[in-house]
């Protein structure tokens, strides 16, 4: 009889379980899924109880996604500027800022590849990262756009529906907005904050915000930036890695 | 012999047997006319002038994130889904003025290309509810053509504010419409322009925006 719950476990949980993609061998590192992710656990065996988990504080790990690449450029920024481009090398420098914090960060995309939704959420996912950030550029607006998901606040539970996994983190990444928003403001950079329906910002299982890049326009407190120059990418990643950091001092103090 | 009073009967015959001939061939033809002008022109209904009526617009703005009211004033035709095509190709049409604050190009890359962005509205009724209500609301099924797909700026802010202004446009002016989805050249498609989803079925309420600083 336990032998057959097993068996009924183990086939609902391959039944919910997305197909396993390359976006896993990506990831610079690998953690077991956290029990709030839309991803279930394995099935546990009928004759062995299951360990007590260890009493350590969860570490507070950084997932950053390069939008875009391979055969999907994004959008066309300049006539010699890709997206995938910029926030490819977006991506890799806020890697190296962030970790220089001591924080640990993990890249969904290293190489100009093409990854589908689906493969990006998967690889998120395992990760339970604290934050997820997720990297875009434009060539219209001006400053950062800062975007959460349109989807309904709702309680996590063991399993999330894929397509909504973010419903239950919607509430952490609005404060997660706020707190990048006032590192952006500090930094004297424009700010518009938006809800959207974006893939797989949807499909996230943990505090998630897309921040996409536009060139600075000239105002009464800011000159016009392309957004090529360095000096304000590099501003935009001080007050980023600010955040992050900010972040985790208000992520360790959640219940 | 034939005699002369013969003779002149029987030219007499002869002659207006064509002119006869002649009539018969002319009415023909005019019956032919008419038949055909009443297959080509008859109209379906009596023609009624539509008196221009006031709209609102909801116009994005690219620098801020938001959505500003404009009201116009439009002929609209009385078919619901006729009414919502022109409400949405002069939507579009506003994106492509020179002073826009959320500058598309659009299908035919000026304003001279009217109606080439929108293929089609449908409206369809909701499902009933599960407790078996009746649902007064109806879905807006708004079919984009390719070229105004493939035309349009790629990015999140500027896919996400195209689809809001659509849906708010429709519910300000067509309250009944409380569902929008998106289709491009009559087949889903994931993303406007590699961004803002499409698969998903928008809610009407779903345009309110947060606006920027």
């Amino acid at each position: 009889m336990r032998w057959t719950d097993a068996v009924l476990r183990g086939a609902l949980t391959f039944a919910l379980l997305p197909p396993l993609s390359l976006a896993v061998g990506h990831a610079r590192q690998t953690q077991p899924p956290s029990a709030s992710t839309p991803l279930p656990p394995p099935p546990p065996s009928p004759s062995v109880p299951s360990p007590t988990p260890p009493n350590v504080a969860p570490r507070f790990l950084v997932v950053l996604d390069a939008a875009h690449g391979g055969d999907d450029t994004g959008a066309r920024i300049a006539d010699h500027l890709l997206e995938k481009d910029i926030t490819l090398s977006l991506s890799a420098r806020l890697l190296s800022m962030v970790s220089a914090h001591g924080i640990g960060v993990i890249t969904i995309r290293d190489y100009d590849v093409n990854l589908s939704a689906t493969s990006r959420a998967e690889a998120a996912n395992r990760m339970s990262a604290a934050a997820c950030i997720l990297i875009h550029a434009t060539a219209t607006g001006s400053g950062v756009h800062l975007y959460t998901s349109s989807l309904a606040p709702t309680p996590i539970t063991r399993f999330m529906p894929w397509q909504t996994a973010q419903s239950g983190y919607v509430t952490q990444s609005l404060k997660l907005s706020s707190e990048i928003d006032s590192a952006l403001a500090h930094a004297e950079i424009p700010v518009t904050l938006g809800r959207t329906s974006l893939q797989p910002m949807d499909s996230l299982a943990c505090p998630a915000v897309a921040v996409e890049v536009a060139p600075l326009a000239a105002g009464s407190a800011t000159k016009a930036e392309p957004l090529s120059d360095a000096a304000y990418q590099r501003s935009i990643l001080d007050a980023l890695t600010a955040a992050i950091d900010e972040w985790r001092n208000d992520w360790r103090q959640q219940p | 012999m034939i005699s002369r009073a013969e003779r002149i009967l029987f030219m007499g015959m002869l002659i207006a047997a064509v002119i006869m001939a002649a009539i018969l061939i002319r009415l023909r033809e005019r019956a032919q006319d008419r038949l055909h002008a009443l297959q080509t022109s008859t109209p379906l209904a009596e023609a009624v002038e539509a008196l221009p009526t006031a709209v609102t617009l909801l116009i994005p703005n690219d620098a801020d994130n938001s959505l500003q009211e404009s009201q116009r004033s439009l002929p609209l035709p009385h078919d619901e889904s006729a009414r919502a095509h022109v409400l949405l190709e002069t939507l579009l049409e506003s994106f492509k003025e020179p002073s826009s604050t959320h500058p598309i190009a659009g299908a035919g890359g000026s304003s001279s290309a009217r109606g080439l962005d929108i293929d089609e509205v449908f409206l369809m009724p909701l499902p009933q509810a599960r407790d078996g209500a009746p649902n007064p609301g109806k879905m807006a099924v708004v079919n984009f053509s390719t070229a105004f797909a493939q035309s349009h700026p790629s990015g999140i802010e500027p896919e996400t504010l195209t689809l809001l202004s659509i849906i708010g446009t429709l519910h300000a002016n067509l309250p009944a419409i409380t569902q929008v989805r998106f289709l491009v050249d009559g087949h889903p498609r994931d993303t406007l322009a590699g961004h803002a989803d499409l698969t998903r079925v928008y809610l009407a309420s779903s345009t309110d925006s947060e606006g920027g600083r």
